[in-house]
């Protein structure tokens, strides 16, 4: 068996996801790397959006900024927010990754504060483009720990639409027809949305851990799919591709 | 339209197209040099209690120098548009210098973590907060660059981010579609970094653009800092590159290296360690006051700074970590 680690897992299994020929809005980190991993491997011709306005960059380097000079480095455009979101918002975007301090079980996430808002106990960044991305990407991923204080019950605020409140709410809100989240990578599960509730689902277990361990590991009650499949284990090519050109700073695969 | 929901957030600048075209209509277009420093350039174009827009991106071309001679003439009650403001609102933040900002990101540096000190400020219950996403902020300054007093857009719905937000919502009258109506922006003075400028203002710059066009053309007053002024007959050579065109320009003013420690594209790199340095100083109080006294109060400009910090051989090897040549034989 290959020995990986945690974040290395999640990265491969994000990047499994990326079809070639797709679009995808990535952030910097992990979302970064699953998009550069997957144009190494079984989409060259994915195409990576930076908020900020770069446009399918041959990233030399991990970039530390969402606008850095990485992020649109022998790219097709070094565009602006507008070129970016207004595409979005066209429809022209498949997926983008997204994260936040907490997610609840509708895929909603919170990135704006920690206890009130009014008086937060800690203040975060909130939205940046988040929001956008999420309302207007067909299918939003996201790749997180598995743990109780980011899986929560109710969020102390709701900074980025998931499906709402589940059933018809994301579509009665106004938001963009037929997009939402998509997939959640932790590193023990891989979860979906189950269609009519749109409550999360785990859909395939990763390897080492059972249905109760992710549970356990969340702060309310997951849908599950009856017969679990494994989620393949990363590859000795993938890992190859991970460490040796997309992160071999281990900037973020390090952490 | 009929208002179905309106969020709790205050709007701090008035979205009325006349009043702004009333401004635009006293303001001078005469093609003048307008070269000066950049302290008289914020002493003469930011007053106490303005709104401020900053560009750039995640001290990405962002006006750092501009930054610090606004916290250094200790400017008081000033708006903020925060769009992924990361260093330029940790220094906006550590001079006390705004009580509102309309919050899209701000308090954390993206990947690096987040700033100690814009968020014991935020927390502190001194500043008035209204929350955005980032796209509708780039849109709230393009409706006011198009003179109307809001844009409809999609996102922002069914979430807490417009419930605090000044936004409505309302139904489209040809397609019956919820819509996010937000208000024009339009800031009462705002700083872009740019690469080349002529003293007229004519300003142009390299890499991504973020909404640095819209919050020019949103801004009443505009102050341009540049790496460097070019003749007018450069700018004239090659007009389809000019993004700023003069007439909406009040000041320019030359500072080399104005965006450090962040970062300008095919020009210099970022100065992570420096910038970790400021993180690290934020924590305690005392050392972060003796921190600004010795960057910023004690400085006479920007120059003093960046000579304070390794200086041009700093710049040098900045040059080159843009370039990727760092790893190369001298």
């Amino acid at each position: 068996m290959t020995d990986y680690n945690q974040m290395e897992m999640m990265i491969v299994i994000a990047a499994r996801e990326l079809e070639n020929g797709a679009t995808v809005g990535v952030g910097t980190g992990a979302p970064c790397a699953a998009a550069m991993l997957a144009q190494k491997t079984a989409s060259p011709d994915l195409v990576i959006m930076f908020e900020a306005g770069g446009i399918s960059p041959d990233l030399p380097e991990m970039p530390i900024s969402v606008g850095d000079s990485r992020t649109f480095c022998k790219a097709s455009m070094a565009g602006s927010m507008s070129t970016i979101m207004s595409s979005c918002a066209r429809g022209f975007v498949d997926y983008t990754f997204l994260g936040g301090a907490q997610i609840d079980m509708y895929g909603n996430l919170n990135s704006t504060t920690i206890g009130d808002w009014e008086s937060p106990k800690v203040r975060l960044p909130g939205s940046g483009g988040a929001n956008d991305f999420a309302s207007f990407c067909w299918k939003m991923m996201v790749m997180t720990p598995q743990d109780k204080r980011r899986f929560v019950e109710k969020l102390d605020f709701l900074t980025t639409p998931g499906w709402l409140e589940g059933g018809d709410s994301r579509k009665n809100s106004g938001l963009p027809e037929n997009a939402g989240p998509h997939k959640i990578i932790t590193n023990m599960a891989v979860m979906d949305f189950e269609p009519e509730s749109k409550r999360m689902r785990v859909i395939s277990l990763n390897p080492g851990y059972t249905f109760e361990d992710v549970q356990d590991n969340c702060g309310f009650a997951l849908l599950r799919l009856e017969d679990l499949p494994v989620t393949p284990a990363p590859t000795r090519e993938e890992l190859s591709i991970l460490r040796t050109q997309v992160d071999p700073g281990r900037v973020v695969i390090g952490r | 339209m009929d208002v179905l929901e309106k969020g709790s957030g205050a709007v701090f600048t008035d979205p009325d197209p006349d009043k702004l075209r009333a401004f635009f209509q006293t303001k001078s277009r005469i093609k003048k040099d307008k070269t000066m420093s950049l302290a008289l350039a914020v002493e003469t174009f930011v007053k106490d209690g303005d709104y401020l827009g900053i560009g750039g991106f995640g001290a990405n071309r962002t006006p750092i120098a501009a930054c610090h001679e606004i916290v250094r003439q200790k400017k008081k009650h000033l708006g903020f548009a925060g769009h992924t403001s990361t260093h330029d609102m940790q220094i906006l933040s550590a001079g006390r210098v705004y009580d509102r900002i309309d919050m899209a990101y701000g308090v954390g540096l993206e990947a690096r973590g987040l700033s100690g000190c814009s968020r014991k400020y935020l927390e502190s219950g001194e500043v008035k907060v209204s929350e955005w996403s980032n796209y509708a902020l780039s849109i709230r300054l393009q409706a006011a660059a198009m003179g109307v007093p809001f844009l409809p857009m999609r996102s922002m719905l069914g979430t807490d981010t417009f419930r605090f937000s000044g936004a409505v919502a309302a139904n489209c009258p040809f397609t019956g579609k919820k819509m996010a109506l937000v208000p024009a922006l339009s800031p009462d003075v705002s700083f872009v970094h740019v690469h080349e400028a002529d003293i007229y203002g004519n300003a142009r710059f390299e890499g991504i653009a973020v909404a640095d066009i819209e919050l020019a053309n949103a801004s009443k007053r505009l102050v341009i800092t540049c790496e460097r002024i070019v003749p007018h007959e450069e700018i004239a050579r090659e007009p389809h590159k000019t993004q700023i065109p003069y007439f909406m320009v009040d000041a320019v003013c030359e500072v080399p290296f104005g965006a450090y420690p962040g970062t300008m594209p095919n020009a210099y790199f970022s100065d992570e360690p420096h910038l970790k340095e400021w993180m690290a100083e934020e924590r305690d109080p005392e050392a972060f006051a003796q921190f600004l006294e010795e960057n910023i109060y004690g400085c006479k400009d920007f120059q003093a700074y960046i000579d304070r910090n390794g200086g041009m051989e700093k710049m040098r090897q900045l040059r080159r970590r843009e370039f990727m040549t760092d790893g190369e034989a001298e």
